[in-house]
């Protein structure tokens, strides 16, 4: 399959920032390091100019990059797989594990879950990058799994299954090997989702005083810049450039999901005359899937 | 009939589930809570023994009593709406104070909410009736909306429509020296004109979610036969648009609006934070920066409520709106 441009642009954009985070804090100086400039605009040996306390934006924007995509990353796998094995499973195995996980899972979904994050962060002090990231993925599972639970009751219903229980084949094997494959896409979207939802969490959560303390991530930079009265004292370059990454990230992430859920339903594919003229329809053709598609 | 008793049953255990969970999250974590209330309750003035015993209920204790009936004390104490003493707005109860703000949100999320909605709503159906359209294309446009963080929005909003051009004020909820709350004009409008820019931001950030659920939803609805059919019989695009195709589009989204209220109060909660405006999150962020344990738990209490209240209003309308729910239940 060609990339489509979407694809190619959320490709293209995640890449860049992802590169940004990996190599990033290799080639700046210490993000911590206070000097007596301080608000510095950009220019004079600080490519985003400098904070209060004199420190280097740029430096701070590497690891804060990578801080982030460690939650982003660590956040989605967790949440997947928390969604994963009480949807599937439950729905799978059915009768009263089924009742049990699915009222789990709803039960999860209607609790608010920047509330209970706060709470719970409130309680612990002293966080650390990975309690706060076990926080969000506990409140970000439960969607994911109802989901999960609708299309994998659909399918085990299927006669290729029925047809491989019957064969005697493990249940695990048929989790894994029969079921999960046509899951994949809809994971993917899944985990995408998640990243996002994690950094967006993160970030909010930083943003009140509630992250992680001592690490550098998009949300604690903002954290710094609010606290420092960044926009007040008109030290755009300390409070956007956190924010923009987030955006372009997301925006990069929303773009693959685009992608992701038009593999998954062809339906929702780019349909316009001049995407069809690309691929070189006559006008009868194009008339005919005008047609079929209404 | 059977739907409903479903629907109202697992609201309860999602209920019990909260309670619970807000009676267990302080005795699982170290550190004793309640000493550290009553010191900073002591600061402020004397501390009766009922205090200091409701306090225990509330957090749990050290104490040698059994965490069953610790956990039968303090349901009794939910029962009569006995939430403790608030250490942040000593010596007010937990409930006034809850209750004081709890309206302010309820109005500014409500509002902003049901904007961003209809509007989102609008505008996707439109993007699935003409795919391929300007409107269609703007779609991806809207969802880099999305991924802006919320807060980051609302500041930079804020600094360029109340510091740079001073379109509207900068915080509150109210002009404080000039009005007096209460049903008059006055304060009505004062009260509109600081919650524009809190709910503009809000629309402005959730938004592209409704619009692009409707645009999917209304392409897939419109490859159903029965839009052929309507095409057929030569109706008036415009009819089959709205009759027929957006009447069903819809249905999802409004599903979906319940599960979204979660994430409505969540936004709350730092919109609040930003623009200083006196509802239930500001609340929530003071009583957590004062380490206002009854306080916090309280709150969290009465959004957990809020919204499963608000979750199960959405699903007994649903019911109506759509028999097919009841028929599968």
């Amino acid at each position: 399959m060609a990339l489509s441009p979407k694809l190619a642009v959320g490709l293209t954009l995640c890449g860049g920032i992802a590169l940004f985070g990996l190599l990033g804090p290799l080639f700046v100086g210490d993000p911590q390091r206070v000097d007596n400039i301080g608000l510095q605009p950009p220019g004079n040996g600080h490519l985003l100019g400098t904070t209060q306390t004199g420190q280097d934006v740029f430096a701070q924007l590497a690891y804060a990059t990578r801080g982030s995509l460690l939650i982003g990353v660590v956040v989605g796998l967790l949440a997947v797989i928390l969604a994963a094995g009480f949807g599937i499973i439950g729905a799978y195995i059915g009768g009263w594990v089924d009742e049990g996980f699915s009222l789990f899972s709803n039960v999860m979904l209607v609790l608010p879950g920047l509330p209970l994050m706060i709470v719970i962060s409130s309680y612990v002090q002293n966080k650390g990058i990975w309690l706060v990231a076990g926080v969000l993925a506990l409140t970000s599972w439960a969607g994911g799994a109802r989901v999960l639970r609708a299309v994998t009751l659909s399918l085990r219903s299927r006669d290729y299954i029925s047809a491989s229980r019957v064969a005697g084949e493990k249940t695990w094997r048929i989790l894994l090997v029969e079921l999960l494959p046509n899951l994949v896409p809809l994971l993917a979207a899944m985990f995408v989702f998640a990243v996002i939802g994690a950094i967006l969490g993160e970030a909010g959560l930083a943003f009140i005083g509630l992250g992680a303390g001592g690490s550098w991530t998009w949300g604690t930079m903002l954290f710094w810049a609010g606290n420092g009265l960044a926009l007040r004292l008109g030290a755009l370059w300390w409070f956007l450039p956190p924010g923009l990454l987030i955006t372009v990230f997301g925006a990069g992430l929303a773009m693959i999901n685009f992608s992701i859920d038009e593999i998954i339903n062809p339906k929702l594919r780019d349909q316009t005359r001049r995407a069809r003229r690309r691929w070189s329809a006559s006008k009868r053709q194009i008339a005919a899937t005008e047609e079929a598609t209404r | 009939m059977r739907y409903y008793l479903r629907k109202l049953a697992f609201y309860t255990v999602a209920l019990w589930a909260a309670l619970t969970l807000n009676f267990l999250l302080p005795r699982m974590m170290p550190g004793d809570p309640v000493d550290l209330m009553i010191s900073k309750l002591a600061a402020k003035g004397p501390v009766s023994a009922e205090t200091r015993r409701s306090l225990e209920l509330l957090l749990g204790t050290k104490s040698d009593q059994p965490l069953v009936s610790q956990y039968v004390d303090y349901l009794g104490n939910l029962a009569h709406g006995d939430f403790g003493i608030s250490v942040t707005f000593f010596p007010q109860t937990v409930s006034t104070t809850i209750a004081q703000t709890l309206p302010w949100t309820i109005a500014l999320m409500g509002i902003a909410t049901l904007i961003s909605f209809a509007i989102g709503i609008l505008l996707g159906q439109l993007a699935g009736w003409k795919r391929g359209s300007w409107l269609d294309n703007l779609i991806p446009v809207t969802t880099m909306f999305q991924a802006v963080p919320y807060f980051w929005l609302a500041l930079v909003l804020l600094y360029l429509l109340s510091s740079v051009t001073q379109v509207f004020p900068t915080s509150g909820g109210y002009d404080v020296y000039n009005v007096t709350p209460g049903f008059n004009l006055p304060f009505l409008r004062s009260a509109a004109y600081y919650g524009t820019l809190p709910a503009l931001t809000i629309v402005i950030s959730s938004i592209a979610g409704w619009m692009l659920g409707m645009r999917n939803m209304m392409v897939a609805t419109l490859s159903e036969d029965y839009i052929v059919t309507a095409e057929a019989k030569g109706l008036k695009p415009r009819r089959i648009m709205t009759t027929y195709a957006a009447r069903n589009a819809v249905l999802p989204s409004l599903a979906g609006f319940a599960t979204t209220l979660g994430f409505v109060v969540s936004g709350s909660i730092i919109t609040e934070q930003v623009f200083s405006y006196p509802g239930i999150g500001m609340t929530l962020m003071s009583a957590v920066q004062n380490n206002d344990y009854a306080l916090m738990q309280g709150v969290f209490l009465v959004i957990t409520i809020s919204v499963l209240g608000a979750n199960l209003l959405v699903d007994l309308l649903y019911a109506l709106i759509d028999p097919r729910t009841r028929a599968r239940a």
